[in-house]
């Protein structure tokens, strides 16, 4: 990879960063025996601390799983290990059957078609919400392309389909640091949208939201769910109960219980866990 | 977070997903991205009038006493400072747009500029003081021939090529590793000060075969033309002139593409950028090397009229002066550097003549209060009042 960057700047000779996945469209990913994400084994550690321990997670194409678990759990550092921004200590992460996530930088683990929103807020303040959707949208995103690159009349389509999705037709020309706390959160959840991935990991959408807005994003991630495998950690209980199908419990970087919603909080290791020793 | 998770589910779990629908939207128009406003084009035709036909003539023909008359003295100031603009630019493309703070840019303007010199010290031919084929330098140093990397300098093509290709390559080494290791902020700018602070270092020493600390001077002829007459000035004014301008537009065309969108996003969010799939490493490389290019260009432009190039342009608060220049015009803005270097040579030519031992103190003040007062710089006071006049 670090060989072949210096090719990609001109995006003259090389396929190099396209090999590496750069360009590996979605629907490459194989999902044929179910799952879309593996994760097995996988341990973190800071300075000792053991962000993550030996977490085994599988998620299947298609689902709606939620996450939830106490401060330093590992939610975190799991969606950041998934997405390359940390890398494992041990373990494998698996994208269908035969993306090594472990192996990829972010730019291409994003190309491979998994969107992340962050805890809080990102979006390109400076920049329109028009320009937030058309700079995330699926492109070849190389520096040369990028340089001549105009919007077509389906790339408007869809930037006004999502605009409307997250309903922000409105504020289509304001710049998005202007825009609300909740109209950035959807923002960015529609950024994620325009890249079209397979898998949206979404790290507290609702913070921060008023309780109309919450209940819209419930919505909008049930609606997702099914043509996108889809990952929620939260902490809003009520949120969680609302889309919830399967949640997965982590506590002390590896998964404490997991199945359906009312079984997991009739477990009394979870009620432990929650209310503290 | 106790009783949130204890306490009986609402009871609707399963709210239809309403918003799967997708919503007919009126249709969107593509956003226009023009190079300039109609006004900003008119202003720019105005500008490419005055510096290429009004001030040439203006020079040449009129008679001294004439009210209109540009006298020599303020051609090869203009001369130099558009030159200076031209690194402002190009400053203004890596800091004021991809946020990243380059405190090493009057290297690559040096670059340039001994790229150029190199070809002028042997345009002199046999006329330098000791009447030999080599430089007067070589000739003290009892060098009896050209070093290798001397070597073609002698045509001028070769030299116009280094003048693109040494600051060029040498940027694109340095950001490759720098950007690659995520090098960012204040650690970029130190580094960058660091590394001119070494080339400077590096030619100050007689045997590095470029003139030791007295440079390259003593030009006679560019092309043939003795460099020294009033035609010869007025040439390398307007090609100056020319070659600004151009920057301005292709710095304009960059900024207006969406690579330009792209590269404000990284200076404001650059995980995000990377969690959208480009690779900000590539994108910073680019317009980190075309900056150091056109810096090298400017340099190039600079030595011929100026008569001297010497290690003191690589010194790092030569550099440093260059950042200013951008934050007192107002940077992210383009035509805001071009002022900016306008604004503190012009005042930093009138104060050095008339009081020498203040224009640090002016210049550091000017500094301070644009920071303090015009975080947008001089730019940005016009369009505040644009804005509140209206």
């Amino acid at each position: 990879m670090t060989a072949t960057v210096v090719h990609g700047i001109d995006a003259g000779s090389s396929g190099a960063f396209t090999e590496a996945g750069m360009r590996v469209a979605s629907h490459d990913v194989d999902t044929t025996h179910g799952p879309i994400l593996y994760l097995d084994d996988v341990s973190v550690s800071f300075d000792g601390f053991k962000a993550l321990n030996k977490l085994c997670l599988t998620i299947d194409d298609g689902e709606l799983r939620c996450i939830i678990g106490p401060n330093g759990a590992g939610k975190t550092t799991m969606m950041d290990v998934i997405t390359g921004k940390t890398r494992p200590d041990a373990g494998t992460v698996f994208f269908g059957q035969a993306i090594d996530l472990t192996q990829m930088t972010e730019p291409e683990i994003a190309h491979a078609g998994i969107g992340r929103k962050f805890q809080k807020p990102t979006v390109f303040e400076q920049h329109s919400a028009f320009e937030n959707l058309e700079l995330a949208m699926k492109a070849d995103k190389r520096a040369r392309t990028t340089l001549s690159a105009r919007l077509g009349s389906a790339d408007l389509d869809r930037i006004a389909e999502t605009l409307a999705l997250i309903q922000l037709r409105d504020q289509v020309d304001r710049p998005a640091g202007l825009l609300s706390h909740g109209q950035k959160q959807w923002l960015e959840i529609g950024m994620l949208l325009m890249q079209e991935p397979r898998l949206l990991l979404l790290d507290e959408p609702v913070a921060g939201m008023t309780d109309e807005e919450t209940l819209r994003t419930a919505e909008l991630c049930q609606s997702l769910a099914g043509r996108h495998s889809v990952v929620v950690v939260e902490h809003d209980m009520d949120f969680i109960a609302r889309i919830a199908r399967t949640v997965t419990v982590l506590h002390e970087g590896s998964v404490l219980a997991e199945g359906p919603m009312d079984a997991v909080q009739a477990d009394p290791r979870v009620i432990e866990v929650y209310l503290g020793r | 977070m106790m009783g949130a998770i204890e306490g009986p589910l609402p009871a609707d779990t399963r709210a239809p997903p309403a918003a799967a629908t997708p919503v007919a939207a009126p249709r969107l128009q593509a956003p226009l991205h023009p190079l300039f406003t109609r006004g900003g084009w008119i202003a720019f035709c105005a500008a490419a009038f005055v510096l290429l036909v009004a001030l040439p003539v203006a020079n040449l023909t009129l008679p001294e006493a004439h009210p209109l008359h540009v006298p020599d003295h303020l051609v090869t100031l203009l001369g130099k400072i558009m030159c200076y603009a031209i690194v402002a630019l190009a400053m203004d493309l890596i800091w004021g747009y991809a946020g990243i703070l380059s405190l090493g840019h009057g290297l690559f303007f040096a670059l340039g500029g001994y790229a150029m010199g190199m070809y002028l010290m042997r345009s002199i031919g046999r006329e330098g003081v000791y009447h030999s084929d080599l430089p007067d330098f070589m000739v003290f140093l009892d060098w009896k021939a050209y070093p290798w990397y001397w070597s073609f300098t002698d045509h001028f093509w070769y030299a116009a090529l280094l003048v693109v290709l040494v600051p060029g390559v040498l940027a694109f080494v340095f950001g490759f590793f720098a950007f690659r290791s995520r090098i960012k902020g204040v650690y970029f700018s130190i580094i960058t000060q660091a590394l001119t602070y070494a080339f400077m270092l590096l030619f100050f020493r007689n045997d590095t075969g470029f003139g030791g600390n007295n440079g390259f001077t003593d030009f006679k002829r560019i092309l043939g033309f003795p460099i020294a007459t009033p035609e010869a000035r007025l040439a390398l004014f307007a090609i100056t002139a020319a070659f600004l301008l151009s920057f301005l537009l292709l710095a304009r065309y960059l900024v207006t593409s969406r690579l330009g969108r792209v590269l404000t996003a990284i200076r404001d969010a650059e995980s995000r950028v990377m969690f959208c799939g480009y690779n900000p490493v590539h994108y910073k490389l680019f317009v980190w090397t075309l900056s150091a290019v056109l810096c090298g260009i400017a340099g190039a432009l600079y030595v011929p009229q100026v008569g001297i190039i010497n290690p003191g342009e690589m010194s790092p608060a030569n550099s440093i002066e260059i950042a200013i220049w951008a934050a007192v015009g107002g940077r992210g803005t383009l035509i805001g550097p071009i002022a900016g270097a306008f604004i503190v040579n012009g005042a930093k030519s009138w104060f050095t003549q008339a009081f020498p031992e203040f224009w640090l103190f002016v210049l550091g003040l000017m500094f301070v209060l644009v920071t303090l007062f015009l975080p947008q710089g001089v730019v940005g006071l016009f369009r505040r009042r644009a804005r509140s006049g209206r």
